[in-house]
């Protein structure tokens, strides 16, 4: 079967949801190889990779591949493609996922698609395109498919593979060692799943009034295991960090389950969340766009309502 | 220094979006053009670095003739003057065409710093500043939320999932900024009579000498294979608090297996 390889996301050795995801795709459509790059590879990561269905682990752990920002791991994929001739290369479409994906594609004079949704016979992607409003069936059309899969597309089932290991050294060239990283600021980050990845997140937005009350919105998410989202609204006022918005200029999500608080569903919030699997409102405003989205809704005020559902999630788990 | 800002002109997320039914590429002239948001954050960050250090900010833009008015948005904010790559082998480009063209454009003015948005509200691609770092053989500082240059040093701040790094290289280099790196200004009456005067430079496919083999529709390195719109989500249940709307929407969850 056509050999897929699927770039590894990892954090601190540990193997991110997204690969699992990415590896069950790539089982359906063929034989997936996993690629580690960068230090953290050890046998507890070798295990999952083989248990989502990697028949092969191509393993390039030093540490200059991270010393640099995306070049390296251009590279060592476009290596990769030269040496194994894959039938396609799936990656995250995390930001940087995706950088790693257009510089492979010049490299390897390939095409390239991002934020696929779905992926099928003949690579042929899915995606999502304005606001939701429009799904596009794509492909590449000149060499080998490059495609970044968004995370929560597939779910992911375990099915042993061989996991036959195999080093791989790459030489960086000088252009891939130009942007170095001098430091990692790592920001206080608590227990709860990163926002892109996160299979349930709770957003919150202007209805939500403060930056104390979005502990409300907190509370619900640890319930249910969530990320916390906010709209810009929220993320502009300070009530809530930046990086937390979702949207058109913020996050992409789509998680199984999205739950806006205090949200109106302005297009450009929808833009970064319509294509999650089932989504909840609370809104005070019967009209609020957002219902139109909404599998389940909840007209009142989110200040009743969203501590109620944190305590009857609670009791029942 | 020579700072080269591009920017694209996107179509309005307010209004209706849609793609064409003939060749399958989005369909330019059914909505108003705007300037993509991301790109006033660079424009700005072009502003500043040259009000820092000196020089010169120049807007290049590749798109159909009514890009010209996002070109003339970019100049009212104070860019000195504009670059209009204008030709109809261009239409139906994807990324790595785009970048491909915009790469030869650039090689061929000159640069110093190249500063891009991170995203377009259209093509949502987010690869571009990458692609042009690539095809530049130049260092890729993306995803800055801060930009520092020091002689020929420049350091950023890129965004990470964890919070970010801090990255390094030597000019000239692609950078690529995200939202709320700064607050872009508003054109001020001055500004936008200004513009009119600025010099606005436009080239076609063989001025920049592009390989039209690489640009366009046929050029492109992927396709649009069909597309719909998207089916109506079905009609959800919507209740009223009255008291127990928390609870019910535990009901909910627990129908759906979430709890
Ligand atoms: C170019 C561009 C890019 C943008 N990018 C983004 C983006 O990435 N992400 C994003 O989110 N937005 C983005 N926006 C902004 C977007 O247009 C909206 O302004 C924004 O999403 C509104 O946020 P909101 O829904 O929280 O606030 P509002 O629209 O003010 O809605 C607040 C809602 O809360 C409800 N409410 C108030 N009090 C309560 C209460 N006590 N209980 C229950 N409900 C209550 C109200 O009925 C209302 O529906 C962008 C805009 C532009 C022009
Ligand atoms: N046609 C174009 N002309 C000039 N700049 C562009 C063009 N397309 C994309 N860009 C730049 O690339 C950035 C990212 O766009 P995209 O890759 O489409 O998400 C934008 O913010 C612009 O700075």
């Amino acid at each position: 079967m056509a050999e897929i390889l699927v770039l590894v996301e990892h954090v601190d050795g540990e193997v991110k949801k997204v690969t699992l995801e990415l590896l069950t795709l790539a089982r359906s459509l063929g034989s997936p190889s996993a690629v580690w790059a960068g230090p953290g590879y050890s046998g507890a990561a070798k295990a999952r990779l083989g248990e989502y269905g990697a028949e092969k682990i191509y393993v390039a752990d030093s540490a200059e591949i991270v010393d640099y920002v995306v070049a390296p791991k251009a590279e060592l994929l476009a290596q990769l493609v030269s040496s194994a001739s894959p039938a396609a290369v799936l990656v995250a479409a995390t930001a940087e996922g995706k950088e790693v994906a257009g510089r492979l594609a010049i490299k390897t004079d390939s095409g390239v698609i991002t934020d696929a949704v779905g992926l099928g016979d003949g690579f042929v992607a899915e995606q999502s395109i304005f606001g939701g409003g429009v799904n596009v069936k794509s492909k590449v059309s000149k060499g080998t498919p490059i495609v970044a899969v968004r995370p929560n597309s597939t779910a992911p089932e375990a099915s042993a593979g061989a996991a036959a290991e195999e080093q791989v050294t790459v030489s960086l060239s000088e252009t891939a060692k130009a942007a170095k990283v001098v430091e990692r600021v790592k920001q206080e980050k608590g227990a709860r799943p990163e926002l892109t990845e996160a299979a349930i997140v709770v957003s919150g937005g202007r209805g939500v009034g403060s930056g104390e009350n979005f502990s409300i919105i907190e509370k619900l998410a640890d319930a249910l295991g969530a990320a916390v989202g906010a709209s810009r609204a929220a993320t502009d006022a300070g009530w809530y960090p930046h990086q937390f918005q979702v949207g058109q200029t913020g996050k992409t999500v789509s998680p199984q389950l999205y739950i806006a608080a205090g949200i109106s569903g302005a297009i450009q919030h929808r833009a970064g969340m319509q294509t999650a699997k089932t989504i909840i409102a609370i809104n005070k405003d019967p009209e609020a766009p957002i219902f139109e989205l909404a599998d389940f809704g909840v007209v009142g005020d989110l200040h009743q309502i969203v501590p109620q559902l944190s305590e009857e999630v609670e009791k029942r788990k | 220094m020579n700072i080269v800002v591009c920017v694209k002109q996107v179509p309005d997320t307010a209004t209706e979006r849609k793609l064409r039914s003939d060749d399958n590429t989005l369909d330019r002239d059914a909505a108003d053009g705007v300037i993509n948001e991301l790109c006033e954050y660079a424009v700005e960050e072009a502003l500043r670095i040259k009000e820092a250090h000196g020089g010169e900010v120049t807007v290049l833009t590749m798109g159909p003739s009514k890009a010209a008015d996002t070109i003339r948005k970019a100049l009212a904010m104070g860019a000195d003057k504009a670059v209009h790559l204008l030709d109809d082998a261009l239409h139906g480009s994807d990324a790595l065409s785009t970048s491909y063209a915009l790469a030869q454009t650039l090689k061929k003015i000159g640069f110093d710093l190249v500063v891009l948005g991170s995203e377009s509200t259209d093509a949502r691609t987010g690869v571009l500043a990458a692609m042009l770092a690539e095809r530049l053989g130049t260092p890729q500082l993306t995803l800055a939320r801060k930009v520092d240059i020091d002689g020929s040093t420049i350091s950023v701040e890129r965004v990470t999932d964890y919070g970010f790094d801090k990255v390094e290289a030597t000019l000239p280099a692609v950078v690529s900024v995200v939202e709320k790196i700064n607050d872009p200004r508003y054109p001020s009456f001055k500004g936008i009579m200004a513009a009119k005067k600025k010099p606005v430079e436009t080239l076609g496919v063989s001025d920049a000498e592009i390989d039209t083999a690489q640009v366009g529709l046929g050029g492109a390195w992927s396709e649009v294979a069909e597309f719909a719109v998207a089916p109506p989500r079905a009609a959800g249940t919507i209740v009223k608090d009255e008291g127990d709307g928390g609870s019910k929407a535990a009901d909910f969850l627990a129908s759906k297996k979430f709890i």
